[in-house]
């Protein structure tokens, strides 16, 4: 395995960035996402203004790679439409179950194709995709 | 102590002398599961080779093989333990079903509304949910013994929740997640001296160092056999004979019966009316051979060898300012495990870029939410030595960890 192509610069940076971690006044939606078997513990908030995600945050503790998804899916999904955010999402979770293999597919992922190769990482998937599943859980 | 070479002894160990991604493995996760030698891989090679058949069952020559294999290795467990017969040994699949069965016979049937079931806050989840069920059941009072600011559980605390209304206390004897050693031996005495009765975990002891049912004057005991060089799937419930006369079965169906009529049943005498089904002969077969392999060593020399492992480690990790540790600090009461956290770095992340660099350790809550709530931690990562560890693997564990933090873009 080749940690580069695991822990890029995005992925670091995202982990340690803070600007998405804070909480939100009366949210829309507030869902927590869990890995019980390593620990990692998120809560997603997001607050909708028709049909529109306006505003999302997280809190909570988890790897560098849960935490930069989360914070790139963030930023993603801001000003997105509830729909799109959806399509995000799958195929976020295609790509990392490699169903979706095509970069000319994947490219409405920007930054979050960063988390590629974690396919390539078995025991690390389900850090990935807590965020996403999360907020797939909280939109539907 | 006699020479005992540890380069020979990891020639009996082929897992052990692989590569991994590119580099030698260093497996430090021995509290998950041990490696197995070769006596136990070719025995169970040897046993569906020659002598595969159902036990107790026919006249056949490889029935018959099969009992004798079968019950040679409870004899063999017995005087491992220093139980006082045979009939007090019963085979499971690992601890976790021995603290089911003791759970579901043992305390459905003795526990009643308003009784005590002590536990520590340090158990594993098979020694904690268990007795969660059976209070909420029988309605009784599930209680947990604390651990000081030291990691240590006191004299104190143990006088203070075992009380006359305490019918069980269940324990470990080495926690899984600190590797602390638990005052076992006043507790079971303080828990008999309030008519109480003692269950002890010895998945993470028993493999390590000497323990003497006997001495201990323990009313049960568990333990896995995958965690002392033996495959998965054998585990062990000692009790001591009276206690588990009483005890009503755990499972139904063949081999544990004497008369079947089409309403009622009679049991068959221990230790068969608590092992139902086909039995995992090859599993106790590996078992026996394991038991050798560690007697050939010596328990004695086991316990000094992982000593001065643990201390070392102990020593180095210390050293290092972004390594924090967890649980007891000391090594006098301490098992061979270490739980600690690279610092700013989820353990997770730690354990997959040692996974990079050959080394094996465990991430996570050791399947002890409970303890990590009351430590005011998410996780740990914990390395975890056997006899067959090396100071250079210890060494290059080291130098693989001083480069998590630049993996994860900090400075050093």
């Amino acid at each position: 395995m080749n940690l580069d192509s695991i822990y890029t610069e995005i992925i670091t940076e995202y982990s340690q960035s803070k600007h998405n971690e804070r909480t939100i006044d009366s949210p829309t939606k507030s869902l927590k996402g869990h890995n019980p078997s390593c620990g990692d513990e998120i809560n997603l908030e997001i607050k909708i203004k028709d049909n529109i995600i306006e505003d999302a945050a997280f809190t909570g503790v988890g790897c560098a790679i849960s935490r930069a998804s989360t914070s790139i899916m963030i930023d993603l999904i801001k000003g997105k439409r509830i729909k799109d955010a959806l399509n995000l999402v799958d195929t976020f979770i295609g790509m990392i179950k490699r169903e979706i293999t095509n970069d000319e597919d994947l490219e409405i992922l920007e930054d979050a194709m960063a988390l590629k190769n974690i396919s390539n990482l078995p025991a690390r998937v389900k850090c990935a995709v807590l965020a996403w599943h999360t907020l797939k859980q909280a939109l539907e | 102590m006699k020479q005992i070479s540890v380069d020979d002894i990891r020639k009996d160990f082929p897992v052990l002398n692989q590569t991994i991604n590119g580099r030698k493995l260093i497996y430090l996760d021995n509290a998950a599961t041990t490696q197995k030698p070769n006596t136990v891989i070719k025995s169970i090679e040897n046993y569906y080779k020659s002598f595969n058949g159902n036990p107790h069952r026919g006249a056949h020559y490889l029935s018959l093989k099969s009992t004798e294999i079968y019950e040679t290795g409870r004899k063999k467990v017995a005087n491992f333990i220093n139980a006082s017969s045979t009939r007090e040994v019963i085979f499971t699949r690992n601890a976790t079903e021995s603290l089911n069965l003791l759970a579901y016979s043992y305390g459905m049937n003795f526990i009643e509304e308003g009784d005590e079931i002590v536990i520590s806050i340090m158990e594993h989840h098979s020694n904690l949910i268990p007795w969660q069920q059976v209070a909420k059941s029988k309605k009784a009072v599930l209680k947990y013994l604390y651990t000081n600011e030291e990691g240590i559980i006191t004299e104190e605390e143990i006088k203070k929740k075992i009380t006359d209304k305490t019918k069980l206390v269940s324990i470990a004897h080495v926690s899984n997640a600190l590797g602390t050693i638990n005052p076992i031996k006043f507790i079971i005495d303080y828990a008999h001296s309030r008519d109480a009765k003692v269950i002890l975990d010895a998945a993470q002891s028993l493999p390590h160092m000497k323990v003497n049912v006997k001495n201990l004057d323990v009313d049960f005991l568990v333990f896995s056999g995958h965690k002392m060089l033996a495959p998965l799937g054998i585990g062990v419930l000692y009790g001591k004979e009276n206690l588990l006369e009483k005890i009503p079965p755990f499972l139904y169906g063949g081999d544990m019966i004497e008369y079947v009529y089409e309403d009622s049943t009679t049991f068959a005498e221990l230790p068969h009316k608590l092992e139902a089904g086909t039995q995992n002969v090859a599993g106790v077969l590996g078992l026996t051979k394991a038991i050798d392999y560690l007697n050939e060593i010596g328990m004695d020399n086991i316990e000094e060898m992982e000593s001065e492992l643990t201390s070392y480690a102990l020593e180095k990790l210390d050293s290092l300012s972004e390594i924090e540790l967890y649980g007891f600090k000391g090594i006098s009461n301490r098992g061979s495990v270490i739980s600690f956290n690279v610092k700013d770095v989820h353990p997770h992340d730690t354990a997959s870029i040692l996974d990079a660099y050959g080394v094996a350790i465990r991430a996570g809550h050791h399947c002890a939410q409970p303890l990590m709530r009351y430590l005011g931690i998410n996780a740990t990562c914990r390395a975890s030595f056997y006899f067959y560890n090396t100071k250079e693997e210890i060494d290059l564990f080291i130098e693989s960890l001083k480069n998590v933090r630049k993996w994860l873009g900090y400075e050093s």
